[in-house]
């Protein structure tokens, strides 16, 4: 162990709270060192003489005032139970404005709805509807579409037809 | 069968009075004793360790035992010093800043309140007392609290550590630092001339 050390363990090995390893390590020290052994020494006289130091004892009104105190301090009631902490109560009020506010927001439809064949006539009701597309017997009557191929005549069909 | 004192308190939380007075009685004169070694006037150490108890008291319904009694009320009893010492010493230097300096009292030398000339004649008079308290009040204020808990309460280093929120190793060098400050202070006392020292390289046999 090195004096360096020393002065780290010193106070715990003179009060007595160092371990046995720690209080062998530096009692080994101490044989050899006579300048630690010197500060040891200077510590103990050290500590004998900070005893000197009276204590006082509190005066006669002490405990009578601390009880006064006490004795002055709110109580809590049988009721306090039932009565909402000022944190909780103040949480909920804010929980609640928050719900309301969001509640009277303009809503969006943003739900996807499904699709049925009542649905698709109805949008196919709206886009013939719409301005735009006025001449509408035209587009459904385009050219190009007699220009397509027919599909192939079955034979069973073709017998039917004669 | 005697009651510890978390479950001391833990009766108080459940609102059992008799308890508090119990640990009142305990822990006035350790309480009362630190304080005044911390800010050196008994009225005023009376009145902070009044109002420890008084919080002690106001936190029961919040107090759980996570740590031992003592250090949660010396805790508190802490703080309050700190801030009671701190407090003083802004208000001597606004005294001193703030005085109105007239050509009366520039010529006349300032006169010492009573309490202090009366230490200043402890002193002269080598009162050990007053000169051991006033080698702990010229500590730093950890080590001060660190000296006091060690010495006087007889803590062990965790139980400081947790106070002085710091680590035990940091504890160690604290409490060297303080006690060798009072061993070079408080030599007259001790009786032995305290040669200066120089901090030397670390080795076997070399000082300190």
């Amino acid at each position: 162990m090195k004096c360096q050390e020393v002065s780290k363990e010193l106070i715990g090995y003179l009060d007595r709270r160092a371990n046995s390893a720690q209080r062998q390590q530096l009692e080994e020290h101490l044989l050899g060192c006579a300048v630690c052994r010197t500060h040891a020494e200077e510590f103990r006289n050290l500590w004998s003489v900070m005893e000197e130091m009276p204590t006082i004892e509190p005066s006669f009104g002490f405990d009578a005032r601390v009880r006064q105190g006490v004795a002055a301090e709110p109580r809590r009631r049988w009721f306090a139970g039932f009565v909402p902490q000022p944190r909780l109560a103040l949480s909920l009020a804010a929980l609640f404005a928050l719900s309301v506010w969001i509640a009277k927001l303009p809503q969006r439809n943003t739900v996807l709805t499904p699709t049925t064949a009542a649905n698709e006539s109805e949008q196919f009701q709206e886009i013939q509807d719409l301005g735009v597309l006025d001449n509408y017997e035209v587009l459904t009557k385009l050219d190009a579409l007699s220009e397509l191929t027919p599909a192939p005549v079955k034979d069973s069909e073709k017998a039917e037809q004669n | 069968m005697t009651r510890s004192d978390v479950q001391l308190m833990l009766d108080v939380k459940a609102g059992d009075d008799a308890s508090f007075d119990f640990l009142l009685r305990k822990y006035r004169s350790p309480l009362v004793n630190f304080l005044y070694r911390m800010v050196r006037d008994r009225a005023m150490a009376e009145d902070l360790a009044q109002e420890v108890f008084l919080r002690v008291y106001r936190a029961r319904k919040q107090y759980s035992p996570s740590a031992k009694f003592t250090t949660w009320m010396f805790r508190i009893a802490t703080n309050l010093a700190l801030n009671s010492v701190r407090d003083n010493r802004h208000r001597r230097l606004e005294t001193s800043i703030d005085a109105p300096q007239s050509n009366e009292q520039e010529a006349a030398p300032r006169e010492l309140p009573a309490r202090e000339r009366r230490i200043d004649e402890q002193l002269l008079e080598q009162d050990r007392c007053e000169f051991i308290r006033r080698a702990i009040g010229a500590l730093p204020e950890k080590q001060r609290v660190a000296v006091l808990l060690h010495k006087y309460e007889e803590m062990d280093y965790a139980e400081i550590a947790k106070i002085l929120e710091c680590s035990e190793s940091a504890l160690k060098s604290l409490l060297f630092r303080a006690y060798e400050t009072l061993r070079v202070e408080l030599a007259p006392l001790v009786g032995q001339q305290v040669a200066v020292r120089v901090p030397q390289p670390t080795g076997e046999g070399r000082p300190l």
